[in-house]
């Protein structure tokens, strides 16, 4: 009986480490998206100016805004499409306002497609970074500054920025704007 | 289990601690538990079917007939979670029950209470799903595979019903899973070594270790759903933080193994019976050994395959496919070895033998259309249309169904010390036959032309195609009754039949008495050869 004992005791414990690793998944899924910026989720810090520009080549830059469920929101770039070089600062004003009549926060989480480019997408200022009360029927206009990297693989002319628009004026589950990245 | 001496042991033999329910409630006996899995899951097997049966006959024509689409879609559910974990699971589960002692030689299961546990968390885990199709809003309707977010924003709130039976579900499966390894690692007969256990039992060894390693992956996806649902986690809720996607990466690390747990058992039954009845021995059977371990390990490195629309980068669309095309080579092996078994063999065409070269044929095609889904630019047009219905139902009905039920016709003249009617077994195999593939079959047309799965209505391009493809659902649905008429018959009597049921079968379960005596191998029998 000491033998069977001795047995089920490891594949009772092989059966509790690989509950935990399910769990263990969810940040290693991060790591691995974060190492190989697999999953389109750009850098939410802070990036330096770029000091050099490629003039060689131009690159468009699509911008869409999703609203998340019910969230009462409309936010929308002054344009859909510009075309930019790598390297050369551009900058793009998003229209948000707050269609409900209370007050509430907003917070945009931005993904970039194709997922490749994420990595070569810098921002110096982006309304991403934060969240952004509005008041009841209040506008704001949010600033985006960016530069497309200059190593952006040669193949990849053109790329969507896409900002997922969530009210999270109840849930308070986004403590900062660094949390997006988790 | 306490020891049993030689001269107590046919006295024991009739000897029943209780009788009536209590004798099932209370019996810690490998055959009993074995019984109950099997008529358990021939139980699941129909009620599935029933819904499969809602399914098609919605689906014979264009547009909405018989049910409201949020039924329909918990049809498909609740269809696909019964077939896989009520009825293919326990029913493997059964055969184990029954077969791996007497198998190794061993007095019974090694943990007899543990055993009568997992078999009775069972009928609860699926009364507690079926509970939830009559309640206010309805069972779980977001598909077998239960994404995120269908199954966490846009569920109703009986999905906890739904995780906690799941959860059920797989305590009991990691519990039979640790039965069988210890009585295969610990119970043998003395001189059984590793290369000369039958294959069912190495089958079903590398089964139950697979086991081990996803169910507690799929009781944490579960409990993921669970905390997102109801206690405000976010793991796959992107306002929170958490990513839907990585929801598919973590449920088909779980649910690629769980495919292989539907089918390697069965390849040992196959692996069993061809032999048999082609009275040769198994055409290269450490080859074949080795062929089990490698799938299983090539199991875990291939779920993104079913992933390969979400947006993957080329990299990992490039492994995933080349790794799962290299499980067609093990596969392949396996095909071939029982081809050159049957090779220049005396084949003859007994009911379980039918079955199993039905298998192997049919088999092959749900693995040939799984080749082509494998391939990432033809998976774009493939995805989530009939085609990957009709392949998962060709491994699966064809497959994993068929090879249980080869099991059962071959092994249940020992169950029960009684011929089974041929003549109707032969018609259930016929009946059956025709049918699945009438069934399935255009299945193949209809995805490559386009019809999209999980939907109550079509376009009406598929109107013919999909009216035959119900006419074959209702006549296999219906051949199945005749399968529980034999199983029936064959319980109550019909002609006796000896230790040896099939003359060309080896094994210990050939070596006692038909019906197999309560308590078998209270003594190790003595391994020849």
């Amino acid at each position: 009986m000491n033998k069977n004992g001795q047995l089920i005791k490891r594949l009772i414990i092989a059966c509790i480490a690989m509950f935990g690793f399910a769990f263990a998944l969810v940040p290693l899924y991060d790591v691995f998206c974060d190492v190989t910026g697999l999953n389109g989720k750009p850098n939410l810090e802070q990036a330096k100016i770029s000091d050099t520009i490629d003039t060689s080549r131009a690159v468009d830059v699509g911008f869409i805004t999703h609203i998340q469920g019910k969230a009462p929101f409309e936010v929308e770039a002054n344009k859909t499409v510009i075309t930019v070089q790598p390297g050369a600062m551009n900058k793009i004003v998003f229209k948000a306002k707050n269609i409900s009549h209370e007050n509430r926060v907003m917070q945009a989480v931005p993904s970039v497609s194709p997922g490749i480019a994420a990595k070569y997408m810098h921002k110096i200022e982006c309304f991403c970074f934060n969240q952004q009360p509005l008041t009841a029927g209040e506008s704001a206009d949010l600033a985006l500054l960016f530069y497309i990297d200059t190593a952006l693989p040669k193949e990849i002319e053109e790329l969507t920025l896409s900002y997922t628009v969530f009210d999270i004026t109840k849930s308070g589950q986004m403590g900062s704007a660094q949390g997006a990245s988790k | 289990m306490t020891a049993v001496t030689e001269d107590n042991h046919d006295s024991h033999q009739e000897h029943h601690e209780a009788t009536g329910i209590k004798r099932w409630l209370y019996t810690t006996n490998h055959k009993d538990i074995g019984s109950m899995y099997l008529i358990f899951s021939l139980i699941m097997f129909l009620i599935g079917g029933a819904m499969a049966m809602v399914i098609r006959a919605e689906l014979f024509q264009p547009g909405l007939q018989l049910v409201e689409p949020h039924f329909f879609n918990q049809m498909t559910t609740v269809h696909g979670l019964i077939m896989v974990f009520g009825a293919v699971m326990p029913a493997f589960v059964g055969l184990a029950n029954w077969m791996i002692p007497m198998m190794v030689g061993a007095p019974d299961m090694a943990l007899p209470r543990m055993n009568n546990w997992s078999f009775w968390i069972l009928p609860f885990a699926f009364s507690i799903l079926l509970a939830s199709l009559f309640m206010e809003g309805g069972g779980p309707s977001f598909g077998w595979t239960f994404y995120a977010p269908l199954s966490t924003t846009y569920s109703n709130d009986n999905t906890a019903l739904f995780v906690f039976s799941v959860h059920m579900m797989g305590m009991s499966s990691i519990m039979g899973a640790i039965n069988v390894i210890v009585t295969i690692v610990n119970l043998r007969a003395p001189g059984m070594t590793w290369m000369k256990l039958p294959l069912f039992v190495w089958t079903w060894l590398i089964t139950a270790f697979l086991l081990i390693a996803v169910m507690p992956v799929l009781a944490g996806t579960v409990t993921m759903v669970l905390t997102d649902k109801y206690f405000g986690t976010s793991f796959f809720d992107a306002m929170g933080g958490g990513d839907p996607v990585m929801f598919q990466h973590i449920f088909w690390f779980f649910g690629h193994p769980e495919v292989y747990i539907m089918i390697l058992p069965a390849f040992g039954i196959i692996s069993t019976i061809v032999p048999t009845f082609s009275r040769k021995k198994l055409f290269g059977y450490a080859s074949m050994v080795y062929a089990t371990s490698s799938i299983a390990f090539l199991s875990f490195i291939v779920w993104a395959h079913h992933m390969f629309t979400t947006g993957m980068p080329l990299a990992g669309e490039l492994f995933f496919m080349y790794s799962t095309m290299l499980i067609s080579v093990p596969t392949g092996v396996k095909v071939f070895n029982w081809v050159a078994t049957m090779w220049r063999g005396s084949i003859s065409f007994e009911v379980p033998m039918l079955f199993s070269i039905a298998f192997i044929v049919l088999f092959t095609i749900g693995g040939f259309s799984g080749l082509m889904l494998a391939i990432t630019p033809a998976d774009f047009q493939y995805h989530d249309t009939y085609f990957v219905v009709a392949h998962f139902h060709y491994v699966l009905v064809t497959g994993a169904i068929f090879s249980i039920m080869a099991g059962v016709y071959y092994w249940l003249p020992k169950w029960t010390g009684y011929m089974f009617d041929i003549t109707l077994a032969k018609w259930h195999f016929w009946l059956s036959l025709i049918s699945v593939n009438v069934l399935f079959f255009p299945m193949h047309f209809v995805g490559l032309a386009g019809m999209p799965r999980r939907i109550p209505d079509y376009a009406l391009q598929f109107a013919d195609f999909n009216a035959i493809i119900s006419i074959g659902g209702f006549a296999f649905g219906l051949s199945q009754l005749l399968f529980v008429a034999v199983v029936y018959k064959c319980i109550k009597g019909g002609d006796k039949v000896p230790a040896k049921v099939w003359e060309g079968a080896e094994g210990l379960e050939w070596e006692v008495d038909s019906p197999a005596p309560y308590h078998t191998f209270s003594t190790p029998p003595e391994i020849k050869d």
